[in-house]
């Protein structure tokens, strides 16, 4: 992979002067790169990775398994596309397996989630059965684990 | 201990073991009582005294004086550590150590640096390379021989010398030829009684490897004077621009060599302390001679952990090299764009910039720092007289928290500055 996508899976906020420094290039060709990028759809976004617990604000997070009928021609694309579009929607994923599609849905509440899988997903056509499953507690999140953080323990100067 | 002591030397004189040896006025052996003290101890001291949490302004102290990766060790080993002692793996491994273990080190030497080792008994596990340097020594040395090593150095080298009654000879290296060890050089400090020739590429704290001519040329000098070589390649894995050369792989190197790596630098597990030494089968058998009265092995959960480290390590290990070398181009860039030369290091995680033109010491340079910005370096003068004028900079560091750590020197040099011209 490109070593500047690295740095900023690492972290995205890393500045174009320090990333330039680190791959041995100009700020200018760091910026231009990141735009290209950006604009060929290779970067989707930038977000902020929380832990919900100290937000301080309550979200209700659930993993819906999805059973459909395929569609000639368009198989399962479209109603997936159209499924992606629910700002509910956090993540569509099609598997292999018992079900077809895997989504990530979160809410301001139990009630919200749930009026949106009887109300909108259930409802849309192609959509045989659907699987509800709440989340409980997040212990990892996009790579970063969600652990109590100690103070450093390395010797702060050693040979 | 200290009263006891005060006691039993007032009540009775201690009566000596062999009356023909010269008095001496401690219970400590005259040559640890002349040991110095570690730089890197005294400096230490001074770190813990100004505390690490924030000062009045809010910073906390960034450490770039650290020698070990910033990095935890991988899960995976972590988590074999843990499933070798649920499976009740807590007994002694034979003394060389675990048979797989060796059997793995073997092979990842093999692929190294080309040259085979029997797992059989041409491998020893060791408690760190500290231990497999300390065991070549005792091996190696008798009282009165020399040691040929570089400076500046690894801060053990002239102590373990020295604890074995041999002379330290240090052969200073410079930043005008890229702290490259020049074999003339060597050449003239070597004397009828220059046994070992101690080479580290790539150094701690200069970040120097070894090339090809140097290689060459050291190998043939080693050969002419029958020299052994005892080869600390600790940070073999950590180059960053062409594998490294090992004087191990030049002709008639594998039978005077003692090669010594371990798993603490490139694998991130300097707690676990495991190390080895590779050589031909009587100087692996001279080495275990010691280390079977003295350690008798190396802890077994930690050898399970260095296993699992060499069978499942190896992409873990490259993305953390691959880590050393963008925060080694980060740095590198900063000093130069400070105006402090620094010879670009192609191995290990250490940059060892010039602080000559500020006209301090590496001491006064690194206690200031230390004070006025909350960064921690190590003077250079702790790896010996020839460091003096450098300080020791770690990037086992994030690349945000390296960045404020240049902010912060920038920051110092013009106080610096300013208060020249005042």
């Amino acid at each position: 992979m490109d070593p500047l996508l690295k740095l900023l899976q690492e972290d995205a906020l890393t500045k174009p002067e320090l990333l330039a420094k680190a791959l041995g290039t100009t700020p200018k060709d760091v910026r231009d790169r990141l735009r290209r990028l950006e604009r060929d759809g290779t970067i989707l976004g930038y977000r902020a990775i929380l832990d919900d617990e100290r937000t301080g604000e309550e979200r209700v997070k659930a993993v819906i398994e999805v059973k459909m009928t395929p569609e000639r021609e368009g198989g399962f694309d479209r109603v997936a596309r159209r499924i992606a579009e629910f700002d509910e929607v956090h993540a569509v994923y099609l598997m292999s397996g018992r079900y077809d599609l895997l989504l990530f849905v979160e809410g301001k509440t139990l009630r919200e989630v749930a009026f949106f899988v009887a109300e909108r997903l259930a409802t849309l056509e192609g959509v045989t059965s659907t699987s509800t499953h709440f989340i409980l507690r997040a212990y990892k999140q996009h790579g970063v684990a969600i652990r109590p953080r100690g103070p450093a323990e390395r010797l702060p100067v050693s040979p | 201990m200290e009263r006891r002591r005060t006691r039993s030397r007032a009540s009775s004189p201690r009566p000596r073991a062999n009356p023909a040896a010269p008095p001496r006025d401690s219970l400590v052996a005259r040559h640890v009582a002349a040991l110095p003290r570690s730089g890197i101890r005294e400096f230490f001291e001074l770190v813990r005294a100004a505390g690490t949490g924030p000062d009045e302004r809010g910073r906390r102290l960034i450490s770039l004086a650290i020698g070990e990766p910033d990095f935890d060790a991988p899960w995976h080993v972590r988590e074999n550590a843990i499933w070798s002692l649920e499976r009740g793996r807590t007994g002694y491994s034979p003394n060389l150590g675990l048979l797989p273990l060796r059997a793995a080190i073997a092979d990842h030497v093999a692929e190294e640096t080309g040259v085979r080792y029997d797992p059989a008994d041409e491998v020893l596990v060791t408690v760190g390379v500290s231990q497999g340097l300390d065991l070549a020594l005792r091996a190696l040395v008798e009282p009165g021989d020399e040691v040929v090593f570089h400076e500046p150095c690894y801060v053990s080298y002239a102590p373990s010398v020295a604890l074995v009654h041999g002379r330290p000879v240090a052969v200073p290296t410079t930043p005008a030829r890229g702290f490259a060890l020049d074999p003339d050089d060597v050449a003239r400090a070597c004397t009828p009684r220059t046994r070992v020739l101690l080479l580290n590429f790539p150094c701690n704290p200069t970040g120097a490897v070894l090339d090809d001519r140097t290689a060459d040329a050291l190998a043939r000098l080693a050969c002419e004077r029958d020299l052994a070589v005892v080869a600390d390649e600790i940070y073999a894995e950590l180059t960053f621009d062409e594998p490294g050369r090992s004087i191990l792989s030049r002709p008639g190197m594998r039978e005077r060599t003692v090669l010594l790596r371990g798993f603490s630098k490139s694998f991130a597990m300097t707690g676990f302390r495991v190390g080895y030494a590779c050589a031909p089968r009587h100087l692996i058998d001279a080495l275990n001679r010691i280390h079977q009265y003295a350690m008798l092995c190396a802890p077994a959960p930690a050898q399970e952990a260095a296993l699992e480290a060499l069978r499942h390590g190896r992409a873990g290990r490259l993305a953390m090299r691959d880590q050393y070398r963008l925060r080694r181009n980060f740095v590198t860039r900063s000093l130069a764009e400070l105006g402090l030369p620094c010879v670009r290091p192609a191995g290990a995680f250490y940059a060892f910039p010039s602080i000559a033109g500020t006209g301090l010491s590496s001491r006064e340079f690194a206690a200031r720092l230390l004070r006025e910005q909350r960064v921690a370096v190590v003077p250079g003068d702790a790896f010996g007289p020839s460091g003096e004028g450098h300080v020791r900079c770690a990037f086992a560091a994030s690349l945000p928290l390296l960045e404020e750590a240049m902010d912060r020197l920038r920051l110092f040099l013009a106080g610096l500055r300013r208060g020249r011209r005042r």
